[in-house]
């Protein structure tokens, strides 16, 4: 089952400057596992080493935030969307 | 004494499908009253329970709002026109809350009510909702990208005091996007920048400048004077202290954050979740470059500083669902805007069920670089 996986553009460069990328899984866990499988290291930019999701990283299967759902054991069907939404600081001054 | 009384659209179903109606009348109560008595199905469109023009009911008299005039008492003579005209179906405005006494009181100038026009023709604004604008206090925190539009149209709207937070001065390379600087203002501080270009915009609205980094020593005592803070900061301290100062204040905070073509916008309403429910801690200190280091396209913090001040004035007036409980996801290449839902974390260090963050703490020790680092 394909999900898409949406990448913001902080990340893109962890995953050959892709922002959307097609990945097979049956959940979310599995679909950040075949992830790392295909770009080594993008997996512990997102977890930490409890692999729990870091806490400056939000991930949504469609709109909704995982912490919400069953975390990386969210099932995710085909056609389903995962977003990973990272803080961000730019408010685009240089510094306030 | 006979004057016309022009029915709006809507109405003419209680009037007999009359567009025009003749009375006698020495003022607009006068007049409408009567005008219900003639036409009884028309008194609960016109007034609430207490007897008061519904708010979402117009009257002009010869073509000024009577909130302009003397309201309900303003006299009218043989002749005059009067016009009822009810606010659309759809638009915003219920006549539920009841505007502040001073509101009511406060009347524009000729000049006022033609600048703002475009404005108070719409049932949903009104006089009554300009008066609100110009009543209305804002804090932007920051002068830079998303600040600079924001603040252009806060004060062409009309927010009556809109206070600007910028240590800055202004610099070259901010002039692609910081729109309300201009290139004679180089080297200049940010805020008087700000408050310049303003003046000239329009000078019905005070600028208050603080030309000072806001810090947890003072953000509590700049915060608490305003009705909404709009966060145009470009840095993780910042933001989470802007966050709790929100918080323990409750005041709603606009808040938006750039990354090169894309975005990220959502408003917290106090009680309903806040940023740190949303990210509760930043991320690892050089992890997330800053605008300086990754590069902004200029046109994106004009976009978004414009729908954070569109998010300030729909709160301040009322009006529509407010960006609240959802983050909007802007990505200007595709350009695809998303929301996604947010919730408020029970367990939420500072606004959750059990809070144990409960006053200002050090914000550059909790993100682990100094604010000035980053610059």
């Amino acid at each position: 089952m394909a999900v898409e996986v949406r990448v913001p553009a902080i990340l893109q460069s962890a995953v050959g400057g892709q922002k959307v990328l097609r990945v097979e899984g049956g959940t979310v866990g599995e679909i950040l596992d075949r992830l790392d499988q295909e770009f080594p290291g993008v997996k512990k930019l997102l977890l930490d080493e409890n692999g729990e999701i870091r806490r400056h990283i939000n991930i949504y299967l469609n709109d909704e935030d995982i912490r919400f759902l069953q975390r990386l054991e969210t099932p995710a069907r085909d056609g389903d969307v995962v977003s990973i939404l990272p803080a961000l600081a730019g408010g685009s001054g240089d510094a306030v | 004494m006979p004057v016309s009384v022009y029915i709006g659209t809507p109405l003419r179903r209680f009037t007999d499908n009359l567009a025009r109606v003749e009375v006698e009348a020495r003022d607009v109560a006068e007049a409408l009253n009567r005008l219900s008595v003639r036409f009884p199905g028309l008194r609960t469109e016109l007034f609430d329970d207490a007897g008061q023009l519904r708010r979402y009911v117009n009257v002009y008299v010869n073509n000024q709002e009577i909130e302009d005039l003397a309201g309900p008492n303003t006299p009218v003579r043989d002749g005059d026109e009067i016009a009822v005209v009810p606010a659309l179906a759809g638009g915003g405005a219920d006549g539920s809350s009841a505007a502040p006494a001073r509101e009511r009181v406060m009347r524009l100038t000729p000049e006022q009510v033609i600048r703002y026009s475009r404005h108070m023709i719409m049932p949903e604004i009104g006089g009554t909702g300009q008066r609100k604008l110009l009543n209305s206090s804002v804090l932007v925190v920051g002068a830079g990208g998303l600040g600079a539009p924001a603040i252009l149209y806060l004060a062409a709207a009309g927010v009556g005091r809109i206070g600007v937070v910028d240590f800055d001065v202004v610099d070259l390379s901010n002039l692609q996007r910081q729109i309300i600087h201009t290139t004679d203002a180089i080297g200049r501080p940010k805020v008087e920048s700000a408050r310049e270009t303003v003046r000239r915009i329009n000078p019905d609205v005070e600028v208050v400048p603080y030309n000072t980094a806001l810090s947890s020593a003072n953000a509590l005592d700049i915060i608490k004077d305003y009705d909404v803070v709009l966060n145009g900061s470009d840095n993780f301290p910042t933001r989470y202290l802007v966050n709790d100062a929100c918080v323990f204040l409750k005041k709603p905070l606009v808040d938006a954050s750039v990354f090169k073509f894309d975005a990220q916008v959502t408003v917290f309403l106090p009680g309903k979740g806040c940023y740190r429910c949303l990210y509760p801690a930043p991320p690892p200190p050089g992890a997330v470059p800053n605008c300086a280091e990754a590069g902004v396209f200029g046109v994106v913090t004009g976009l978004v500083g414009a729908i954070q001040a569109t998010e300030v004035i729909k709160l301040i007036l009322g009006l529509g669902e407010p960006l609240a409980g959802r983050l909007l996801l802007i990505d200007t290449l595709a350009m695809d805007f998303r929301t996604v839902k947010l919730r408020r974390n029970p367990n939420c260090p500072v606004c959750g069920d059990n809070p144990t963050i409960t006053e200002l703490i050090d914000y550059e020790a909790f993100c682990g670089v100094p604010v000035l680092a980053q610059s």
